[in-house]
């Protein structure tokens, strides 16, 4: 247990020092968000009908982001060896990495939609819907991008790779997030049927990321 | 490092390792016990790395057989090996101390909690206290290096696998290596290390890769 609470705390402290990734992907978020109705216009009720599909594209964007470096830069130094032969299960650290990546990256999209909800006209039982749905649904995020970083690392070839990887599956997460925010907005779906799909897909993802992602850097060790 | 029975055994027959579909070495015997130094010689290429990184079970050996005999029953052969590769495993945004204390207490979880107590003193064994409050990111090679060496002297691990331990070692950090290899020698350890330069060890037996390809 101690072996992963370091980790933990070891992968957290590194996101929030200078050069760790923390706020980026929520300044990216902010970027997204903002540009939005510049391009759209000051049609205030359009933005009200398109908020919660534009939170959560730009959270699906965000949470991207930051996802490379989940084992890039363990791989790059020589961390992800000893991490990888260490006493603690593969699986449960490999899960411990992706809860410090959510914690850094993901967490900070959900706190900050509610204030992004503002530029877009959301009414507050609105913000309220949509970050609730983001809290559910950007761990489903986190865990399927983990398969692309590992797969990224096991392949040795990062970039483009990871987005053309994660962005199919992560497509049912997006489209059950935005449909259970707007079911509790607009209807006339009730909004517990989607929303329990997306709890699903996200206890679902947190299964199979872990392990496949555990799996794929055990071969790539080779 | 107390409690170690005297008769530790590592003992490879006809190893062969295949990397990118080329056979790096095959036919590889050694064996040694505990307070025994293996050095690992040969020219660029010939399988130093793939042969101490087979042992600490990040690669598969393609043939031949790795026995260990006298360590801990529980544990796999990988979690009582210590490796210290080319590269140093250290977090450039995290302090030397920091650094040192993730490694003691995530290599350590088995065992009981003396890991702060370790860090502080293998620090001072590398000679890194004064500066244990710096970013890794400030430190040089030497420093790096011997940082990771303090990893080594935190975690008690029966077999210690170093590559190149003498990179960017100055010759006064040299000495330090060569007490700190000697000590865990006289401790009952055993140590396999790939290198150019000569460790200054006694009871060092030598293992020359290279000529089979």
């Amino acid at each position: 247990m101690s072996a992963l609470a370091a980790v933990l705390k070891r992968d957290v402290r590194i996101a929030w020092r200078i050069g760790g990734g923390a706020l980026t992907g929520a300044l990216f978020f902010l970027a997204v968000v903002a540009l939005i109705p510049f391009a759209l216009g000051p049609d205030l009720a359009l933005l009200q009908r398109i908020g919660p599909a534009i939170l959560w594209l730009g959270a699906l964007l965000a949470a991207l982001l930051g996802l490379d470096r989940l084992f890039a830069d363990d791989q790059a130094d020589g961390s992800l060896d000893l991490l990888l032969t260490g006493p603690a299960l593969l699986e449960l650290v490999v899960a411990t990495k992706a809860l410090a990546h959510w914690i850094t990256t993901g967490l900070p999209l959900v706190i900050a939609a509610p204030v992004l909800g503002l530029m877009l006209n959301l009414e507050p039982r609105g913000m309220a819907v949509v970050t609730l749905t983001l809290l559910v649904g950007t761990p489903a995020l986190t865990f399927i991008g983990m398969i692309g970083a590992a797969l990224a690392v096991a392949l040795r070839r990062g970039g483009l790779l990871l987005p053309v990887l994660v962005l199919p599956m992560a497509i049912p997460v997006l489209i059950f997030g935005v449909s259970s925010a707007n079911a509790a907005l607009v209807g006339p779906m009730s909004f517990m049927t989607p929303f329990f799909i997306l709890c699903a897909l996200t206890l679902f993802s947190i299964v199979i990321g872990t392990f496949a992602a555990a799996a794929t850097l055990r071969h790539g060790m080779e | 490092m107390t409690a170690r029975a005297g008769s530790l055994r590592l003992r490879g027959t006809g190893l062969a390792c295949v990397r990118g579909g080329r056979r790096v070495f095959a036919g590889l015997d050694f064996a040694l016990t505990s307070g025994e130094a293996l050095v690992l010689t040969g020219p660029n290429g010939a399988g130093k790395t793939t042969l101490l990184r087979a042992i600490a079970g990040l690669l598969r050996f393609e043939a031949g057989n790795l026995d260990w005999q006298g360590g801990d029953e529980d544990l796999l052969l990988a979690e009582q090996v210590h490796y210290l590769g080319h590269q140093d495993a250290l977090k450039p945004s995290l302090t030397v101390a920091e650094n040192l204390a993730f490694w003691a207490a995530y290599l350590n979880s088995g065992q009981s909690s003396a890991a702060a107590a370790n860090t502080a003193s293998a620090l001072a064994a590398v000679e890194l206290a004064d500066i244990a409050d710096l970013p890794a990111a400030y430190l040089s090679a030497g420093q790096r290096r011997r940082l990771s060496l303090a990893r080594l002297l935190a975690v008690s691990r029966p077999v210690w696998l170093l590559d190149e331990p003498t990179t960017a070692l100055d010759a006064r950090a040299q000495q330090m290596l060569a007490n700190v290899l000697q000590g865990h020698l006289a401790g009952g350890g055993l140590i396999v290390a790939a290198t150019h330069a000569t460790l200054p060890l006694r009871h060092v037996a030598e293992l020359r890769l290279g000529q089979a390809a």
